[in-house]
């Protein structure tokens, strides 16, 4: 293996790269492989022991927990990954514009970002719920408008490392427009110190909406989101255990999992990767 | 500081329109919006009940609960409403920081001791896992561990109003545990980070080989230094506390000021939203500062202007 896979070398990294794959699959072909409905109840009553028709037991309304569990993933890693992929966009915008500026525009959004980075991003989410109520919306956008200021710095600084380089200036002096200079000659060389992390950023995407729907905040019921069931079986614990821990260890393996594989990627770019969680998504 | 405050009262007050029918709910009459409108004094413009609101807030007057006064509650005084939440998560917190600092620095320290050997692994792997997982997740599994499978404790700290919370110690434990998860593995890699790199240097070398024990060439010489780029980090996770409680206080149904949040985001109380989040981002931002201070104290290189 070359290149690109080289991670997958390590051991740590190739666990990782199984157990996401695995979850992977589980998300996207769980709800065609479903034995009852995610959301209607399957006839049993509430908390219902394993049994041969419902292999995890039932949930607090007689719902199929299983069955939940293979439709419950699809809103997790997809919300996670709408929100890492808007705030990957916004902070290049915002990145780049500060960093191959060089005008007032730079440390006016530079300001702002600090701004930002100051704020616990669970409060913001929480305020910006409080003020606009929850919809899958606002916590893509919440998110996104979190994870954006740390993105752009960085992005702002391997801009700026770049844009002194003899081929940005060449492709300057021979006269192309901006928009050409920064999509053929600046995105391709900024791209590794910018991405080595996304990793976490999408760990962190995954923790903080999982947070805000276990505190039923976020998607309503009846969504069958991993953190949503955790949320409202989690007071009858002891009556069907499998309805808190199978979504808890469904959740706990994908962020174990997408950690793994960064940590693999980062060290074989010689790079270091400090996972946060939840508390900070700056540096 | 200033920019915060704005910050969240726009995101509270002008985002959504009225805060009046969001309290009163979608059903609600437009005369009935009208006078509870009144009396939060709602008709006013949002910039003068920002100057409003921001000098109250630094005079420790936090306004009324807009719910409570929807109700025709007399007691709608916000700070009456959070004191006691806000003590109880005080509480909670400290005493998660209490553990965490020495924890991490000791266990930091005896993976960059042992660097490349199965201890240092199983810390870092460790570590990686537990900052994985969300600590609803983490507090969950705990529970089940804990209290399912073993009996040993309670799945909930509920603390009686006006009760306090040290008076049930057996409660405490896995809301302190689940924060120590969250928090302790970014600081146990920095100092790891830190203790390795010093760990390199002549000055340790020259005291090893003058025969020093190595107890005492790691006490003396080596966490000292290392430690200055930690206080930074062990500030991050102070600071995450903070935020952490929030959802912690709600796994294990705490009183803290965490759960009332979250109680006052689900009936949309904006205004309490708006004091909390307020509050919380003070100590965020003092928390920085406090250990921007502690870096100048260790570092003499940065007290002299540049």
């Amino acid at each position: 293996m070359s290149g690109r896979l080289r991670f997958l070398r390590t051991p740590s990294g190739a666990v990782g790269f199984g157990i996401l794959v695995l979850v992977l699959l589980v998300a996207v072909l769980g709800p065609y492989v479903a034995p009852h409905s995610a959301t209607a109840p399957i006839g049993a009553p509430p908390f219902t022991g394993p049994s041969t028709s419902a292999p995890l037991g039932t949930d607090f309304l007689g719902r199929d927990v299983l069955s939940r569990l293979l439709s419950g993933g699809r809103s997790v890693i997809g919300l996670a990954a709408a929100a890492t992929g808007l705030a990957y966009l916004m902070g290049l915008a915002i990145g780049l514009a500060a960093g191959y500026s060089r005008s007032i525009v730079d440390p006016l959004l530079m300001r702002t970002v600090d701004v930002m980075l100051a704020f616990p991003p669970l409060l913001f989410l929480l305020v910006l719920i409080a003020g606009a109520g929850s919809s899958v919306g606002v916590l893509v956008l919440g998110v996104a408008v979190i994870q954006a200021p740390g993105i752009s710095r960085i992005v702002r600084t391997a801009t700026l490392e770049v844009s002194e380089r003899g081929y940005v200036e060449a492709a300057v002096a021979r006269g192309e427009r901006a928009v050409a200079v920064i999509t053929r000659e600046v995105l391709p060389n900024i791209s590794a110190p910018v991405l080595v992390d996304a990793g976490l950023r999408f760990t962190f995407s995954i923790l903080i909406i999982a947070s805000v729907n276990f505190l039923g905040l976020g998607l309503q019921p009846p969504s069958s989101d991993w953190a949503r069931m955790i949320g409202e079986n989690r007071a009858y614990i002891s009556l069907n255990i499998l309805a808190v821990i199978a979504p808890a260890a469904m959740i706990a393996i994908l962020t174990i999992g997408v950690n793994l594989v960064g940590d693999a990627i980062a060290r074989s770019l010689g790079r270091s990767y400090v996972p946060r969680g939840i508390r900070s998504p700056a540096a | 500081m200033l920019a915060a405050s704005v910050l969240i009262f726009t995101a509270v007050q002008v985002l959504p329109g009225n805060a009046a029918s969001a309290v009163l709910g979608r059903n609600a009459s437009p005369a009935a919006v009208g006078i509870l409108s009144r009396q939060m004094g709602l008709d006013r413009p949002a910039s003068t009940r920002y100057a409003h609101w921001l000098k109250g807030f630094v005079h420790g007057d936090l306004g009324d609960s807009a719910v409570a006064i929807a109700q025709g509650s007399n007691h709608a005084q916000i700070w009456h409403l959070i004191s006691g939440p806000l003590k109880n998560s005080a509480i909670l917190a400290a005493i998660t920081a209490l553990v965490m600092i020495p924890l991490s620095v000791g266990l930091g320290t005896l993976a960059a001791v042992r660097a490349g050997r199965p201890t240092d692994h199983l810390i870092s792997l460790g570590s990686l896992a537990a900052v994985s997982m969300p600590e609803f997740v983490v507090g969950s599994l705990l529970v089940a561990v804990f209290f399912v499978g073993l009996h040993l404790l309670p799945p909930v700290a509920i603390v009686p109003p006006g009760g306090d919370p040290l008076s049930h110690p057996k409660q405490l434990v896995l809301p302190v545990v689940t924060l120590l998860f969250a928090s302790m593995a970014a600081g146990i890699r920095m100092v790891r980070a830190g203790t390795f790199e010093v760990l390199q240097t002549e000055y340790v070398q020259t005291a090893r080989l003058n025969g020093l024990p190595e107890r005492r060439v790691i006490m003396r010489y080596a966490l000292r230094n290392a430690l200055a780029p930690s206080v930074q980090v062990l500030a991050q996770n102070l600071q995450y506390l903070v935020g952490g409680v929030i959802v912690v206080e709600a796994v294990f149904a705490y009183p803290g000021i965490g759960s009332q949040l979250v109680n006052a985001v689900q009936i949309r109380d904006v205004t309490v939203v708006q004091s909390v989040a307020m509050l919380i981002a003070v100590v965020y931002v003092l928390i920085n500062l406090v250990a921007d201070f502690i870096v100048m104290l260790l570092v003499p290189k940065l007290r002299e202007p540049a």
